[in-house]
């Protein structure tokens, strides 16, 4: 005891029997949870970089693989994820809202910004759900070269494309083109001269001219070619076509990694949110029977919302590393 | 050095209930909270959407601003909404201290093997 003379008050001094960090087991524990959880999607977004730094094909780039809007034709770069981040940062703004209410003992506050909460997790889960459907679905799809082709493209640019290099097809002509390379009978090929057309007979007859190829469409500097060097592109295709993007053959790059990441990392925050809206449905159902009035405080509430907020947290980091850079 | 548990802030504690005023002044700053992150993402947009990945120097540093913007977002999500930065110092350091401590170990790690994969990559062909 030499030397320690600082006498402290007992009312602050502490002596076991409350927790030294002055927070319950349950939030405490819950932030050592977020930190393990947060050390996963460290995990998984290191990986991805780690994949895209050492891929030896090119690797496609966030705005121009998500350039679509639901019911919208052209091009808007980055503005449906955005859109789906911000739902995202209110739903979190909501929620604060919520506790802040939980710790007035203000019922009714809680449970106007909880459902509001809720409201805005299923938003982000249905944008979600349309963004992976998009991105399933892809863009028309594209082939692979199966020899070495230079061509010149409409804005005078010269390519030399290697064997293997993916082209891409318009939206109407790759969806004619799908059930054609699945060698579908009722699909047909007609050429003449230097127009390609594909048609589709049976209940409904359909064709689509094919009217220009890209390359190079979700890296930068894409180009759109047409005319006879679209031809000469078309009749280098090797058999390999790839539409959208499964677990196997994706349009979008020519190694399936990028794919992969998308579903694993977006599908497993998408997971994490939905967990988190049913969380956040039991709190609802909890508050509005009362139970945390006769408890005489709302800490479930704050509980939740750490791990509302850790959804947000993460969204932040996918949308600059997956989305962005 | 000051004794952590000789600091009473114990606003976000158990038992501890907001008056009005006190839930006012904290929903103020959640507004202000609010309206930064939404502008920082419409800035970080707007940037993805502007500039061109061709010049390499300019792309390099354009990272590193959607780097530092996203670090000054998450910062204010864990210290404002997630109100650690109101919580006793001993609680803040074990959440940060080992979170950091991992990532770095696992940014050096993947960084070095990366360089390493380049290099026998250039080396062979």
């Amino acid at each position: 005891m030499a030397g320690n003379t600082e006498t402290i008050p007992t009312d602050v001094l502490w002596g076991g029997g409350q927790s030294p960090f002055s927070v319950t087991y349950g939030k405490m524990m819950m932030w050592f949870f977020l930190v393990s959880d947060a050390l996963t999607f460290g995990g998984l977004l290191t990986a991805y970089g780690f994949a895209r730094a050492t891929s030896e094909d090119a690797w496609p780039i966030g705005e121009q693989v998500f350039r679509a809007l639901p019911g919208l034709e052209g091009q808007y770069p980055l503005i449906y994820v955005a859109l789906m981040t911000f739902i995202l940062i209110v739903s979190s703004v909501t929620m604060v809202l919520a506790v802040e209410a939980g710790h007035r003992n203000d019922k009714a506050g809680v449970l106007k910004w909880l459902g509001a909460t809720i409201v805005g997790g299923f938003f982000f889960l249905g944008s979600q759900a349309w963004e992976w459907s998009h991105f399933i679905h892809g863009a028309g799809g594209g082939f692979q070269l199966a020899k070495e082709v230079t061509i010149t493209a409409d804005n005078g640019e010269g390519f030399t494309l290697a064997e293997g290099e993916l082209i891409f097809m318009d939206h109407h002509f790759g969806h004619l083109a799908e059930p054609w390379s699945e060698g579908d009978a009722n699909t047909v090929l007609t050429q003449e001269d230097g127009h390609i057309t594909l048609t589709q007979y049976g209940e409904h007859e359909h064709s689509a001219q094919l009217h220009s190829l890209t390359v190079n469409k979700y890296v930068e500097n894409e180009s759109h070619v047409s005319g006879d060097e679209a031809v000469k592109l078309w009749n280098a295709r090797s058999e390999v076509f790839a539409f959208g993007a499964n677990l196997e053959d994706s349009e979008y790059a020519v190694q399936q990694t990028y794919a992969n990441f998308f579903f694993f990392i977006t599908g497993f925050h998408g997971f994490h949110v939905f967990s988190g809206v049913i969380i956040n449905i039991i709190i609802f159902l909890m508050a509005l029977n009362g139970v945390f009035e006769r408890r005489g405080h709302y800490e479930m509430v704050e509980k939740t919302g750490l791990y509302w907020h850790f959804v947000d947290l993460v969204w932040v980091f996918v949308f600059t590393f997956f989305y962005l850079i | 050095m000051e004794r952590d548990d000789l600091i009473v802030n114990d606003s976000y504690a158990m038992a501890a209930h907001h008056s009005e005023e006190a839930g006012a002044a904290i929903r103020k700053k959640i507004w202000f909270v609010t309206a930064l992150l939404t502008l920082i993402t419409a800035v970080e947009v707007g940037m993805g959407v502007i500039f061109k990945r061709s010049e390499t120097f300019t792309w390099t540093a354009i990272k590193w601003t959607f780097i530092v913007m996203t670090l000054v977002k998450a910062g204010y999500i864990v210290l404002v909404f997630m109100h650690l930065g109101d919580e006793r110092r001993n609680l803040k350091r074990a959440v940060i201290a080992p979170y950091v401590l991992f990532i770095c170990y696992l940014l050096f790690i993947a960084i070095t093997e990366g360089f390493g994969h380049l290099n026998s990559f250039n080396t062979l062909h």
